[in-house]
């Protein structure tokens, strides 16, 4: 790894050599009074001079004076969007007969073409995302294909957070603020009464052979105590934090602790948690047909555990409560995640707890239920 | 903008291997009862059959309809016949329901846990099924009857709710008129003319021919049944590793990765369907789950 320093005039610079190398970037903007990913061309796409004050179920955009290219924490769209599309054609079938087939050409294999994508502006938890959704998706048995068609043609620029969100909690779950790897390039940006710049860290030979052709610096030993205190600074901010000792157990041990309905009498079953999780992978598929019958299509499409069809089987949903699909979100995440891919499927990005209508806060929950509370509800101020 | 530009076209060209059910041949109807048929397959411009193992099932594709995971009911030894055995009770079941010989039909797999054959070799075994319950446990009791010399005592305990829902009658009556099978049925509710056994199919246990000490027990049925089932089974002796049961649960893609199909730490699809007990007790008496 080597560490250079990149003046905020110069962003931009990093933005054409990613072009320039036929990547289509992706990155944070502002529209519909958000902060969301999308693609951007130029430096003036960024949310320049915003930030975000979140807490459970409020999500505000507020100005700041700074010039910042990077002073908010992470909106409702996560990566997943990108590599994992909410809506994949999967493939059609044209009626043959009494037998059906690929329309003429379809090529039974992946496409090996490359579609080369830039993400600008990674959060550290975001990085740990896209590595869970790596061993949920490429560790196999079986993988999909498309994913990793993506993930392979990724250029991953990471931001490292100096600034915590209200919701966040990265810290509790080991993936924060700073990124450590899985990204390309990651950026620290450094704001001083005198100089606004981003201490620039390289992941892979790809992230060093890029910066060859935009002006960096070397980074001295001061700037680089500069982007760690700064790091540090985020980490003191938590806005929420999870015990995560023996979480595992505690929520397997508790399967049927009332606390679960006390939470099955707030939820709503909107699914808004599992669209923003940036680890929720659930996706059902469907089959359907032109209007003359002769040609089907299946589609993939992202899915929630808290609708009823989910768990649905002749004679009726498995998970026929709110409280149980609530416990089967949280206890997946947390605990059975753990088992299925040898980490937690949590990453601390607090999603989950502003986007939720009603505010149900996953932190709460589990200390709620690893401290024996039946009922009473917390709230934060 | 909402997704980024260039990946339409992927999906246009790229059909999702794994997703991709492979067109097969319907050779025979057979109706089992009121609501129950099997149906033979033959893979279509190909003639390397389909080999599986007795437990596995395939995702089962009607055009433009849907779907679903169906376990296979056929002899693992006869490989150049794939044969299902379901009841029409949802969409796509009732739309295989209407296929006739020559229609086409999708499929992916074979997929899932086997029973635990090799290790009832040498050893009595017990089958016992609820319902429809005994498709899935039909590729077993073929490999075992096959190979009956490998085995001691085999037993069948088959309930199903009235006279008119048993499957594979003919089978059965082949089978019990073996004297190296036992095979008893009973019904829920019996009708006139009903001469066997009246009760559900755990009464049948503490009577069953076979050595607790040395049996195994695989375990098909409704939930409440294999739960009841294995209890019986724990409590006459069989040790709770010796117990396996098949479960059910919703799935979307069979292969791991649409997530419907978790049982509490497993995915039933990948991990099961076939199961020792001992790993999903806990969870089966737990609301929910």
């Amino acid at each position: 790894m080597k560490t250079f320093t990149l003046e905020r005039s110069d962003v931009g610079a990093l933005l054409d050599a990613l072009k320039r190398r036929g990547y289509t970037l992706l990155g944070p903007t502002v529209r519909d009074s958000a902060i969301v990913i999308d693609e951007i061309s130029r430096v003036e796409d960024l949310p320049v001079n915003w930030t975000d004050v979140q807490s459970g179920a409020s999500y505000r955009l507020k100005r700041r004076e700074d010039n910042a290219f990077f002073g908010f924490a992470v909106g409702p769209t996560s990566w997943k969007r990108f590599l994992y599309p909410p809506i994949q054609h999967l493939f059609a079938m044209l009626r043959a007969g009494k037998s059906f087939a690929l329309p003429a050409g379809t090529k039974e294999s992946t496409p090996s073409r490359d579609p080369k994508m830039a993400f600008i502006g990674v959060r550290p938890c975001d990085v740990h995302a896209l590595a869970i959704h790596d061993r949920v998706l490429l560790a196999g048995p079986f993988v999909d294909p498309l994913y990793q068609l993506r993930r392979n043609g990724c250029f991953v620029v990471a931001v490292n957070c100096t600034q915590a969100g209200g919701t966040c909690f990265c810290a509790s779950m080991n993936t924060g603020p700073r990124a450590t790897e899985g990204f390309d390039l990651a950026l620290t940006e450094l704001i001083t009464h005198k100089r606004h710049y981003f201490l620039v860290e390289t992941g892979s030979d790809r992230g060093e052979a890029l910066l060859k052709s935009v002006p960096v610096s070397e980074a001295g030993a001061d700037e680089m105590k500069e982007a760690r205190a700064a790091c540090e600074q985020a980490q003191r901010q938590m806005g929420r934090s999870l015990d995560t000792k023996q979480l595992r157990e505690v929520l397997y041990q508790n399967a049927e602790h009332p606390r679960w309905d006390a939470i099955g009498a707030r939820c709503l079953t909107c699914a808004n948690c599992t669209m923003v999780c940036p680890t929720c992978f659930c996706a059902t598929v469907e089959d359907v047909t032109d209007l003359g019958g002769s040609r089907a299509d299946r589609i993939r499409k992202w899915d929630s555990c808290f609708t009823l069809d989910f768990s649905y089987i002749h004679g009726g949903s498995v998970r026929a409560s709110a409280k149980a699909r609530y416990r089967q979100w949280m206890t997946h995440k947390l605990a059975s995640w753990v088992d299925q891919f040898g980490t937690s499927g949590c990453v601390g990005c607090g999603r989950c707890i502003t986007w939720c209508p009603v505010g149900i806060d996953i932190t709460e929950e589990a200390r709620a239920i690893r401290e024996g509370q039946p009922t009473e509800a917390r709230t934060h101020a | 903008m909402e997704t980024a530009p260039d990946l339409q076209s992927i999906s246009a060209e790229a059909a999702l291997s794994p997703m991709l059910p492979r067109p097969f041949v319907i050779k025979r109807v057979r109706r089992e009862t009121e609501d129950t048929f099997t149906l033979e397959l033959e893979p279509t411009g190909r003639d390397d059959g389909f080999s599986f193992t007795p437990g596995q099932f395939n995702m089962v594709y009607v055009f433009g309809v849907g779907e679903i995971p169906i376990s296979i009911s056929g002899d693992p030894a006869r490989p150049t016949t794939l044969i299902h055995t379901t009841r029409a009770v949802g969409t796509v079941t009732k739309a295989m329901d209407k296929l006739r010989r020559g229609d086409t039909l999708g499929i992916r797999g074979p997929y899932g846990s086997p029973w635990p054959l090799d290790k009832a070799v040498g050893r009595d075994v017990v089958f016992v099924a609820g319902g429809i319950g005994l498709a899935p446990l039909r590729p077993a009791l073929y490999h075992v009857v096959s190979n009956r010399e490998r085995f001691g005592k085999v037993v069948l305990l088959y309930g199903t709710r009235s006279p008119a829902d048993i499957l594979f009658r003919e089978e059965l009556e082949t089978w019990r008129a073996r004297f190296d099978l036992d095979v008893y049925v009973t019904v829920d509710r019996a009708m006139s003319g009903w001469r066997g056994n009246v009760g559900v199919v755990t009464t049948m246990i503490p009577k069953a021919p076979f050595d607790p000490r040395n049996a195994v027990a695989m375990v098909c049925g409704p939930e409440i049944m294999m739960r009841f089932t294995a209890a019986e089974m724990i409590k006459r002796g069989v040790d709770i590793r010796d117990v396996s049961v098949s479960l059910e649960r919703n799935m979307k893609c069979g292969i791991g990765l649409c997530g419907h199909c978790q049982f509490g730490p497993v995915f039933v699809c990948k991990d099961g369907p076939v199961f020792p007990y001992a790993q999903v007790r806990d969870m089966l008496v737990k609301w929910e789950i």
